[in-house]
């Protein structure tokens, strides 16, 4: 899911500090904010749109398309039902530490419905020159710039480096999809990847991945189909081997999920994979040309 | 977070699987008292590892003189770096049958995953390569459950005979365990069927969902925290993520993502990173004290600061770093690099009150690090 200028959005939790601060940004961006939520003040007027006790009274309001998930970890699932409930067609949850059986439930819930998901543990996605949804620094333009290049994150703080360095060689992005550093998240590595290559305007893909699971492996076998060019960077080379790997959980993953697996199966893929993120610009202009 | 066999085993009982009679001794007095009262007894070791029957942390005691020196051997041992300070005495059970069940957290298919094996007592992933007919495997819908009725289904055909029925009830018990503890894994190896025709858990590895245990509390008080060093310990107390490793250059970034990065660069240009620490999201306020941490790590030669904004304000995260540094006033050579919401003023900010100007990028910081490292070594 890409977020586009014409999406209408609210954001759930408006009223809090973090969710004032990145609406009053999303507004000044470009991003259409219809609405927001918090049970406690419907009925009122929140960064000059109005407050709504649920995503279903503000689908009922004035209908949205996107919520934007400002919310703690323990109410999420209640606030994602309820947003997918409403029928939205899209949730971007930007919260860390929910428990994973209630990402588990509202995912099932947005499956059944059609509902794309972006995050949870998200910083969200920007679409530069027309909006953003999270809490990306989209307004920064030696970070945002229009552009030609599609770039995805599972962290947010390594995408803004990225989006730094592709801004830095001279490019701009067509659009950021952050996707979330929780282990169970909706758009995946792979769907992220599928969506910014059929995105007019992409000309070249920058995937920035993490060791553990196996999304990078996936994605590798879209990258085989793809005429664009993909570099990757894969963070966590240097990492020592994780203390939390179940034992059954090895096996669903098979081998897939170190390093050397992430890499090996993107660079079959015809994929650029860097050393150091610096290195992106120099591998833009060889693959692209210029 | 991880839970013993001796804790997680009630949970079990709480949901109608059988589990042997058992105590736990921390001495081999109370390890022969457990045995006199249960006869033919199995000594096992408690740590959160598996692999404790290889290590010899698990012995057969017919009486309770063995069960004492058994108790005696294995207290004080060593297993995969965990030192054993308990022991569970449990019954001995007439096996016919090991059998393996487990219901833990897939991310493939977004949910729970059931599993089941007819080759107990095995390294799963064994069964997986060299008997994949013998494995049942079941993705589950967590708003319906799993139930009694679809455990039979998933075990048809495996030809288990009078006990199906109950291996198929204890199966739906684990799947109800799993849900009722916000687990990622609750595991069975083995689930046994007894001369007699009982089902039994005779082992259960279980793992909490670490974002689950505020609501868990109960029986959270039951796991094992992770054991962990001095200075991961105090990270923990501020609720900072440190981890020790063995190099000499600090590295303090925000974000899990750019932190690992940071690590990678550093030993891309030679180096070895002294530590993880990240100040990423909600912690994004917390610089002072993960700084002041970090200098209080005597192997450190240089270090990396390396701040990439997006919800984590980098003018936020710099003047923790500069309170830190001019209480300490540290000769360890610092270099940064920062960018990203509010690296405008984070850069004023460095220049006016230490002197200093970040680097361009982030290999620039690791590189000097890396040979301000190797200077002081020389």
């Amino acid at each position: 899911m890409i977020v586009r200028g014409s999406d209408r959005v609210i954001v759930m939790g408006i009223t809090g500090k973090q969710g004032t601060f990145w609406t009053e940004r999303m507004q000044a961006y470009g991003t259409k904010v219809v609405g927001g939520t918090n049970p406690s003040k419907a009925g009122t007027l929140h960064c000059d749109v109005p407050v709504y006790a649920t995503a279903r009274d503000a689908m009922k309001g004035g209908g949205f398309e996107v919520a934007v998930l400002f919310i703690p970890p323990l109410m999420v699932k209640e606030a994602a039902m309820d947003a997918i409930e409403a029928g939205a067609k899209g949730l971007v949850v930007l919260t860390e530490h929910i428990p994973v059986q209630d990402v588990m439930y509202f995912m099932a819930a947005a499956k059944e419905r059609g509902t794309r998901i972006i995050g949870p543990n998200t910083a969200g996605c920007v679409t530069p020159g027309e909006c953003f949804a999270g809490f990306m620094p989209a307004f920064n333009e030696r970070i945002f710039r229009k552009g030609s290049i599609g770039v995805m994150s599972r962290s947010g703080s390594l995408g803004v480096l990225l989006c730094l360095n592709v801004v830095q060689a001279g490019y701009g992005e067509s659009a950021f999809i952050g996707i979330g550093g929780d282990p169970i998240i909706g758009a995946t590595t792979r769907d992220a990847l599928t969506d910014l290559d059929r995105f007019p305007g992409t000309e070249a893909v920058v995937m920035v991945g993490e060791i553990g699971g196996s999304m990078e492996e996936e994605a590798a076998e879209y990258a085989k189909t793809m005429e664009k060019p993909v570099i990757a960077f894969i963070a966590g080379g240097a990492s020592p081997q994780g203390k939390k790997m179940g034992h059954a959980g090895a096996i669903v993953m098979g081998n897939k999920g170190s390093y050397g697996s992430k890499r090996s199966a993107l660079e079959a893929a015809g994929v650029t994979v860097l050393d150091t993120p610096s290195d992106v610009g120099a591998a833009l202009k060889s693959r692209l040309g210029r | 977070m991880n839970f013993e066999e001796h804790a997680a085993k009630p949970l079990l009982a709480r949901h109608g699987i059988d589990v042997p009679r058992g105590a736990l001794a921390t001495t081999p007095d109370e390890a022969a008292a457990a045995a006199a009262r249960l006869g033919a007894v199995v000594v096992k070791a408690q740590v959160p590892t598996g692999k404790r029957g290889k290590a010899g942390g698990i012995k057969l005691a017919a009486t309770p003189e063995e069960a004492r020196a058994h108790a005696r051997t294995i207290l004080g041992m060593e297993i995969a770096g965990h030192k054993v300070a308990k022991v569970l005495i449990e019954e001995q059970m007439p096996i016919e049958r090991e059998l393996y069940a487990a219901v833990l957290t897939d991310p493939p298919s977004k949910g729970p995953l059931v599993m089941f094996s007819t080759e107990g007592g095995m390294d799963i992933e064994e069964v997986a390569a060299t008997a994949p007919d013998k494995l049942r495997r079941q993705t589950v819908d967590i708003r319906r459950g799993f139930s009694a009725a679809e455990a039979r289904a998933l075990l048809q055909g495996l030809g288990l005979g009078a006990a199906e029925s109950r291996v198929a009830g204890a199966l739906a018990g684990l799947y109800a365990a799993y849900a009722a503890y916000d687990a990622e894994l609750m595991e069975i190896n083995p689930l046994i069927v007894t001369r007699d025709g009982r089902v039994v858990a005779l082992d259960c590895k279980f793992v909490m969902d670490d974002c689950g245990i505020v609501r868990q509390r109960e029986v959270a008080a039951s796991g094992t925290p992770d054991e962990l060093t001095g200075l991961e310990a105090r990270a923990k107390a501020v609720a900072l993520k440190y981890i020790d490793l063995d190099g000499e250059i600090g590295v303090l970034a925000n974000g899990a993502g750019l932190t690992m990065t940071t690590m990678d660069v550093v030993r891309h240009h030679g180096g070895r990173p002294a530590n993880f620490l990240e100040i990423g999201g909600e912690s994004y306020t917390q610089a002072k004290p993960a700084l002041e941490l970090l200098l209080s790590n005597p192997r450190i030669k240089s270090l990396v600061i390396n701040f990439c904004g997006a919800f984590a304000r980098t003018d936020v995260m710099t003047q923790g770093v500069i309170e830190a540094i001019e209480a300490l006033k540290p000769k360890v050579p610092m270099f940064f690099s920062v960018h990203g919401t509010g690296d405008e003023e984070a850069i004023r900010l460095l220049k006016e009150r230490l002197g200093v100007t970040p680097l361009p990028t982030m290999d620039d910081a690791s590189k000097a690090a890396v040979e301000a490292a190797r200077g002081s070594r020389q």
